[in-house]
Formats: C-alpha cells, sequence, structure tokens
C-alpha cells in the first residue's frame, strides 16, 4: 500500500478512535483502558511476520520473544477485561431491570 | 507458500479492524461492555489466523509454540490475579506489548531502505521502549517493590533533557545509516527515558501514567504497521492510541490534573510530594461500638469507599456492612470517586465483585448533593478525595480536584490506618472538624469489628 493511502487510513483511525471513546462515563474507564490495552496486543500480527521470515537463528530468537510478549499482552488483556466486565454482568442478572431505572433497588439478595 | 489471495486476507484485516472499532465502542457502555470485549478478541483471532493463511512463513512449529507459551503463562495469571492487583496487570500487559512492537521494529532495520520507513522505526522502537520501561517502573510502584512516593533527584531534568537529546542524535543516525548497533543504543535510550519518564510521578497519578503508556504502545503498533505495510495494524494501534488518549484525559480531569503537570510537576517541585509533617491538633478517635451506634441508628449511611479499602481488600466486609444496615431499614450507598481505589473506575469493580448492587453504586456527580440528607457518611480508606483543601485553598496539589462533599453529611466517621496524609501528601482539616470521628486500623479489620457490632446492636 502507498504512503498517501497508509496515512488517510492513520487519519482516519485517529478520529475513529476519538469518536467512540468520548462519551465513557468513569465507571468503565478501567475496563477500557484494559480493553484497548489488550487491542494493541495485535502486534502480535507483525511479530508472527517477523519470525515467520526470520533468516538467522538470533533474529528468529529474538522475533519469538516478541511473539511471547504480543501474546501475553493480547490472551491476557482480554481474559483480564472479561474478569472484570463479568462481575458487571452478573450483577445486572440479579436486579430486576437494567440500570438507568432508578427506585428499583434490590435490598439484601 | 501462502495459501490465502492478498484480497481476502485483506478482508479478513478489514473485519478484524471492524471488530475492533465494535469493541472499544461496546466497551463504552455498561450494557454492552462484556460483549464489546469478545467482540474485540473474536477479531485478534481473525488477524492471527489471516496471518497464517496469508504470509508467506517459515518457522511455523516455533511460532506456534511460541505463542503457546504466552497464553499458557497470561491467561491463568489473568484468570487468578486478585482484582486488587489488577491495575499492576494491565501495567504489564502494557509495557510486553510495547516491548514487542520494539523488538519487531528492530529486526525489521536490517529490510528498510526508505528513511520514512526507518523514521517510522525510531519511532517504534523508541515509543515502544519507553512504555515498556515506564509499564515495568509502574507494576513495581503498584506491586509495592518500591516506594510509591515520586523518586526525585537533582539534576533530574538535565539527565531527562540530555537522554532525549541523545536519542534523537542517535534516531538520526539510524535514519541515515540503518546500523542496528545504533538501533540497540536508541532502544537503550528509550528504555532509560522511560524510567526517567515515571520515577518523580505519585502513587495516586501512577493510573494516570498506565493509560498514558498505554496509548503510546498503541502508537508504537501503529508505526510498527507503517513499517511492515500492515493496514491492520496501523488501524488497531492509531485506534488505541487516540482512544488512549481521549481516555487520559478524562481521567486526568477527573482528578483535577493535567497530563502534563503529572509528568513534569516533580521537575518542578510542586508534585505531589507534599510536606509529610503531622498536626498536633487533636482529633476524636472513636471505638467500633460506637460507630456501629452511629450506623445502626441513622437513616442514611453514606459509604465512602478509598484506595485504603482496596489495599486492605475490605470490599467484601463493606459489602456485608452495607447489608447488615439495610436489614435494619437504613438507606445505604456507595459513594463512588472517579479515581477511587488504584485505577478510575477500580472500585466499582472491586464492590461490584463483593456483590454490592450495581444500583447502590452512586457516581460522585449524582451522590453529592445527597450528602446534606445523610446522617452518617463513612469513610472508609480515602482521605484525598474528601479533602475539602481541594475546594477552599488555593496552593493545595490537589485544589480544583472535584471532592466528595462528605463535610456536608451530619456525622463524618474516618476508618483510617493512621493519621498519616493520603497519597497527595496533605493534611485533611476535615478530620479535625468537631462532627468528626476517627477508628484507627486497617480497613478490613475496622469494618469486620463494626459489622460485629452492628449485628450485636
Amino acid at each position: 500500500m502507498d504512503g498517501m493511502s497508509l496515512l488517510t487510513i492513520t487519519v482516519l483511525a485517529v478520529f475513529v478512535g476519538f469518536e467512540v471513546v468520548s462519551k465513557v462515563s468513569s465507571t468503565l474507564h478501567t475496563p477500557l483502558m484494559s480493553g484497548a490495552n489488550a487491542i494493541h496486543g495485535i502486534i502480535l500480527v507483525g511479530a508472527i511476520i517477523v519470525a515467520g521470515q526470520a533468516g538467522g537463528p538470533w533474529v528468529l530468537a529474538v522475533a519469538l520473544l516478541a511473539v511471547v510478549l504480543a501474546t501475553a499482552n493480547l490472551v491476557g488483556g482480554f481474559v483480564v477485561t472479561d474478569r472484570m466486565l463479568h462481575m458487571f454482568h452478573a450483577k445486572r442478572e440479579v436486579g430486576p431491570q437494567k440500570a438507568g431505572t432508578k427506585g428499583a433497588k434490590v435490598d439484601g439478595k | 507458500m501462502s495459501l490465502l489471495d492478498p484480497v481476502w486476507s485483506s478482508l479478513l484485516y478489514l473485519a478484524a479492524a471492524v471488530c475492533f472499532i465494535l469493541a472499544l465502542r461496546g466497551l463504552s457502555s455498561p450494557r454492552t461492555a462484556r460483549r464489546g470485549n469478545l467482540i474485540g478478541a473474536l477479531g485478534a483471532l481473525i488477524a492471527v489466523v489471516a496471518v497464517f493463511l496469508s504470509a508467506r512463513l517459515e518457522n511455523i512449529p516455533w511460532i506456534l509454540a511460541a505463542i503457546a507459551l504466552g497464553a499458557a503463562v497470561a491467561a491463568p495469571v489473568a484468570r487468578r490475579v486478585k482484582m486488587t492487583q489488577m491495575p499492576q496487570l494491565v501495567a504489564l500487559f502494557n509495557g510486553v506489548g510495547g516491548g514487542a512492537a520494539a523488538l519487531v521494529a528492530l529486526l525489521e532495520l536490517s529490510h528498510a531502505e526508505d528513511p520514512w520507513v526507518r523514521l517510522a522505526i525510531v519511532f517504534t522502537l523508541l515509543v515502544g521502549a519507553v512504555s515498556f520501561a515506564g509499564s515495568g517502573v509502574t507494576f513495581a510502584k503498584l506491586q509495592e517493590l518500591m516506594t510509591t512516593r515520586p523518586v526525585v533527584f537533582p539534576g533530574l531534568p538535565a539527565v531527562m533533557t540530555a537522554v532525549l537529546l541523545a536519542a534523537v542524535v542517535a534516531g538520526v543516525a539510524v535514519i541515515l545509516t540503518g546500523s542496528p548497533l545504533l538501533a540497540v543504543l536508541l532502544l537503550v535510550l528509550g528504555l532509560v527515558a522511560g524510567v526517567l519518564l515515571v520515577l518523580p510521578v505519585g502513587g495516586a497519578d501512577v493510573p494516570i501514567v498506565i493509560s498514558l503508556l498505554n496509548a503510546f504502545t498503541g502508537l508504537a503498533v501503529a508505526a510498527s504497521g507503517l513499517v511492515l505495510g500492515n493496514v491492520l495494524l496501523v488501524v488497531a494501534g492509531t485506534l488505541v492510541g487516540a482512544s488512549g488518549t481521549i481516555l487520559t484525559r478524562a481521567m486526568a480531569a477527573a482528578m483535577g490534573r493535567s497530563v502534563a503537570g503529572i509528568l513534569f510537576g516533580a521537575f518542578k517541585g510542586s508534585s505531589t510530594a507534599g510536606s509529610t509533617a503531622l498536626s498536633e491538633r487533636p482529633v476524636r478517635s472513636s471505638s467500633a461500638e460506637d460507630v456501629a451506634v452511629l450506623l445502626g441508628y441513622a437513616q442514611r449511611v453514606i459509604i465512602v469507599p478509598g484506595y485504603g479499602l482496596a489495599v486492605a481488600q475490605g470490599q467484601h466486609t463493606a459489602a456485608e456492612l452495607a447489608q447488615a444496615l439495610e436489614a435494619r431499614g437504613i438507606d445505604v450507598d456507595f459513594a463512588i470517586h472517579p479515581v477511587a481505589g488504584r485505577m478510575p473506575g477500580h472500585m466499582n469493580v472491586l464492590l461490584a465483585e463483593a456483590n454490592v448492587p450495581y444500583e447502590s453504586l452512586k457516581e460522585m456527580g449524582e451522590i453529592n448533593a445527597e450528602f446534606k440528607t445523610a446522617d452518617v457518611a463513612l469513610v472508609v480508606g480515602a482521605n484525598d478525595v474528601v479533602n475539602p483543601a481541594a475546594k477552599t485553598s488555593a496552593g493545595s496539589p490537589i485544589y480544583g480536584m472535584p471532592i466528595l462533599e462528605v463535610a456536608d453529611a451530619r456525622q463524618v466517621v474516618f476508618l483510617k490506618r493512621s493519621m498519616r496524609p493520603g497519597f497527595a501528601g496533605i493534611e485533611n482539616d476535615l478530620l479535625y472538624e468537631p462532627q468528626t470521628s476517627l477508628l484507627f486500623g486497617d480497613a478490613k479489620d475496622s469494618l469486620a469489628q463494626v459489622l460485629g457490632a452492628v449485628k450485636a446492636l
């Protein structure tokens, strides 16, 4: 792909990135950060490409290290985010209504 | 050999990119958050399958083994980590992602002739290394492997400036010569810069730094996409970079601070490193039984959980106390400051884990007007987020930070470990007010004592 198209895509992605998270409540700041953290683990794709084209053993070793690190970022990131969100989710199934309906306070358990 | 036509692999990458956008969008709303995260994971899976099917790869068994190793280490840790320790785990995952990006860039240098590509490599190396080392220091601070106070030494600004200048020179040299040795030097300079960047940041500001480094790693990944000519890496990295920047600003705003102030405040000597001198003024210290009577005969109690509760892992006891009080017909709510806990939103996660109903968790804007109607505000392990100095004393490091208006409640009870000031290192005048009483001790122990006394009423 030529440089101009890549630049176009980059600039558009910046705006999409700004837009999608612009109205997040502080309650979700931590899960959102954690989810975004998992997404950049996609550097795994880059690490796989480099490892797959590695010539010498040293290059391969470094590339495989990158694969291990990137996988840890990707897999660990999604798992820990899911765990965080699971707790919010479980809560809502207990309540009779979705959040937002005030007053419908579930007392006790 | 490649199994898949380039058009198909591009389409799969596009699908993955759309998944990531939907994931971030889903994560922004409580109702869709979990699904959003799963969509993100699906996108990642699509992308990894696509790269195996489309790129001309050798060493596939090695690569699969490396993936298995990474997943085998990370998944159990992520599944078992205590929710109180989750911020440092996120920092760690962020750091290794940055490290991976830097290594990818380092290895691509030998294929790069174009100066623009080399520029992208230099950027990835430097930012990835800063993110890796910075996250490492952040991890050490949160795990309390080192002091959580800002670490400042004379000449720090000069050293930082020298390192950054050297990095710029090394970067230009790498672009001109393509020398791998200089690239390694650049990597080392990036690591040093990352350490120096985070050392002067105080414990309370560390979450914001994690978010910032998260955005950094995103940018490094985007730049590595430019190096490899991989659109998916460009899009995903840029998305994280952009959304991470917004998120960092939102978090800093919730604490009434600027990102620049957090990073460079310590350099100027006006950081969160306040005085630790204790005042000699008298306080009213109280017993668990007294607190239980106050709570048990109130009509409305607002619990303000803070960092101390998270550290003592007292969230389950706090939830039990709330239930015991509700059983007595008392109206109980939790007032959540946006930065309570160790990360913004962390307290919500901890209390949700302890089965506190979602409806009882009130955000600051929602609850602040209600403190006037509360008989007791029970502050558990929080200090700076209820410190009136944020409103009244213009010289205070936390001046301008929005606080929970606990002073409006008829009675204020602090459960505190000691009279030591909070992270911001400044005294809380509220502790000396006539309507305030204090119960000293570990947050969890104190809560358990109060809970026992309430049940005995």
